[in-house]
Order: C-alpha cells, then sequence, then structure tokens
C-alpha cells in the first residue's frame, strides 16, 4: 500500500483542477447538488414529472424533466470523481471492503452513524447551498462572504460536536 | 447529432474529466478515509484543512492573477449568493453532521467508490437528507429564502480591494499551516 500524497500538493492540484473548472465551465467544483438533482428526479418518477417540476423546491433541478441527472453537469462531475478515486485507490493498492471506523465500534453502529450524519449534513448543505465542495472551497476561492459564513460556522460546529463524538472515533 | 446536443455531450465530458482529478486528488491525499477527515476536529491528523485552505489559496490567487493578466473573465464564473442566516444555519448542521458522517459530500463518493461502505451509507444519508428538506421545504422556506444578500464578497463587504482581501487571506492561510506543522511537530515528539 502506497502512503498517501502530501497534503499540501494534493491541496495545490485541487486548486488547479478548481481552475480549470471556472476556466472551462464557468461554475466550480461541486458534490451535494448532484444529491439535489437526483433527489428530484426520483421524486418525479414517483409524482409525475409535471406534477414535480410545480414543486419550487425542485423545479430548478428538472430544467430536463426526468432526464435532468444525465444532462447535468454536477452529476457527471461527480460520476468522474468516483472514478478518479477508484483508479486512485487501485494503483495505489487502498481498495478494501471495509467500513472505516474508530476502534471502539462495529460496523453497525458506524453504517447507522453514517447514514445519520449523512441525513443531517444534507439538509445542513440545502440551507447553506452547498458542501465543502460548492460552497467552501468554489466560493470561498471567490471570496464570497455566504461561503466564508458556511467555512467558519461548519468548523465551529465540528470542533464543538467531537468531544460529544469521542466514542466514534478515538 | 445536432451542435446543440454535441456540445452538450462536450461540457458533459469535460465535467467527467474535471471529476476524475478531482477524485483522484482527493483519495491520494488520503480524504477517503474517514479516519483520516475526522482526525481534523480532534487534532490527530490536519490533512483536511491543509487540503482545504492549499486548494482555496490556490485557486484564489490563480483566479486573481489570471483575470489581471485577461486570461480568465471572472465576470463569466459564477459566485455563490449570500444567504446570511440560512448559510450560518446549514453550516452549523453541517458541521455537526460531518462529525456522525466522518466524510462530506464528496468524500463520500471516494470513499464509497473505494469500497468503504460507510461511504455508501453516508452517500444515501445524504438522499434522504435531501428529500426531508424537500418534504419540509413549504415550512422551512421562510427561513431558507431570508436575508438574501446577492452576490456578496469580502472585499464588498470590507470596503477593502480584492488584492488586499487576497493577500490577507493567503498570508492567514500561511501563518495556519505554520501553526499546524509546529502542533504535529509537538505532538510527535
Amino acid at each position: 500500500m502506497t502512503r498517501h500524497a502530501d497534503p499540501y500538493l494534493a491541496g495545490v492540484g485541487i486548486g488547479g483542477v478548481l481552475l480549470a473548472a471556472y476556466a472551462l465551465a464557468g461554475q466550480g467544483l461541486g458534490a451535494s447538488g448532484a444529491f439535489s438533482t437526483v433527489a428530484a428526479a426520483l421524486t418525479a418518477a414517483v409524482v409525475g414529472p409535471a406534477k414535480a417540476a410545480a414543486l419550487p423546491a425542485l423545479a430548478p433541478y428538472l430544467p430536463d424533466g426526468l432526464a435532468s441527472p444525465l444532462r447535468d453537469w454536477l452529476v457527471w462531475e461527480l460520476l468522474g470523481v468516483a472514478a478518479g478515486a477508484f483508479a486512485s485507490a487501485w494503483s495505489a493498492g487502498r481498495l478494501a471492503w471495509t467500513a472505516e471506523r474508530g476502534p471502539r465500534l462495529t460496523p453497525g453502529p458506524r453504517l447507522a452513524a453514517a447514514l445519520a450524519g449523512g441525513v443531517v449534513m444534507g439538509i445542513g448543505a440545502k440551507f447553506a447551498r452547498g458542501c465543502t465542495s460548492g460552497q467552501a472551497l468554489s466560493g470561498g476561492a471567490l471570496l464570497s462572504v455566504g461561503s466564508w459564513i458556511f467555512i467558519v460556522t461548519a468548523f465551529a460546529a465540528a470542533y464543538a460536536c467531537a468531544p460529544l463524538a469521542r466514542r466514534l472515533w478515538l | 447529432m445536432s451542435a446543440a446536443s454535441d456540445s452538450v455531450a462536450a461540457t458533459l465530458a469535460i465535467a467527467f474529466a474535471i471529476g476524475c482529478a478531482f477524485g483522484w486528488l482527493l483519495e491520494r491525499a488520503g480524504l477517503g478515509s474517514a479516519r483520516v477527515l475526522v482526525g481534523q476536529f480532534y487534532f490527530a491528523n490536519l490533512t483536511v484543512f491543509k487540503v482545504l485552505f492549499s486548494a482555496l489559496v490556490t485557486a484564489m490567487l490563480g483566479a486573481f492573477w489570471l483575470d489581471r493578466a485577461g486570461v480568465l473573465d471572472l465576470g463569466a464564473v459564477y459566485v455563490p449568493d449570500t444567504f446570511a442566516v440560512p448559510q450560518a444555519i446549514g453550516g452549523l448542521l453541517f458541521g455537526g453532521g460531518l462529525l456522525l458522517a466522518g466524510l462530506c459530500p464528496g468524500t463520500s463518493c471516494v470513499a464509497a467508490a473505494t469500497g468503504r461502505g460507510d461511504g455508501l451509507a453516508v452517500m444515501a444519508g445524504l438522499l434522504l437528507g435531501v428529500l426531508a428538506f424537500n418534504v419540509g421545504f413549504d415550512w422551512l422556506e421562510q427561513v431558507y429564502a431570508s436575508t438574501p444578500l446577492g452576490t456578496l464578497t469580502l472585499p464588498d463587504l470590507l470596503h477593502l480591494s480584492t488584492g488586499l482581501v487576497v493577500a490577507l487571506v493567503a498570508g492567514m492561510a500561511v501563518a495556519m499551516f505554520v501553526a499546524a506543522e509546529r502542533l504535529m511537530r509537538s505532538r510527535q515528539s
């Protein structure tokens, strides 16, 4: 198994990728937006495209009706993230069927915490209009005030919750 | 294929290629691992901070200088609108959720793609969270849409030049990198 790359070098590389996204796509990187598009399309598949497109929470994510996820920039970018991550882990010998967790946790509770954490983050990312990629990184580099509000509040909340979550990780 | 669908396909191919590079680099840095990521919040492993802020500063400096050189038109790049109160609420929820999840939305995909079941569980949770938000949207909309400030940047807010704010953010980041390295060295010794 290869060691992880130097974090500063990886960061500078990601900064370069973000610059390429600004230049080639006129927008930054993202992740949570792809989940919004998939959620909207799933809802549209259940309640019908016309009814879903009439809902203010879903309309922005359904420009192409049920085909929206197939034509969405962030969905394809996130598919790329998965492909690139797989290739990197494969070449470094880091592919493994496992659930990463603290030493005191069995896989069951770990997966339950991961699911619950995902739900809370999903709601948070909706309020914030983005996550670590789209808001903190991409908006932060463009000096958006809202992005910096997100960076400060997210780090503050994570540090405040850390002592309560020791059982999960330490 | 028509010219329009050709250009859609080209745009999506660029999105996929950019994502590949992003995912490769996140995995290389170790950010597909929840334990590496969460180490940030116990001062055990500061990879999150180092990667996030070196990427942010690189993109910030690159965008600033390329715009000045006329290579990149920053006016054509989308700056997220600011909604102060909901973004603060969103940040607090996100940070708390992150401690439970151990992975953020982007890195949950990295973790899942490399075989980590916890990554897949976080992705399922994110989807459920977004669905729950949509179901409650009528009730949440008032807070969600409150305090709209439009495109607002730190130089606008502070009445400082963009160049000065860029320099201040870069200087602050470098000072924190130095502090992070010192902290890690003192922890090892």
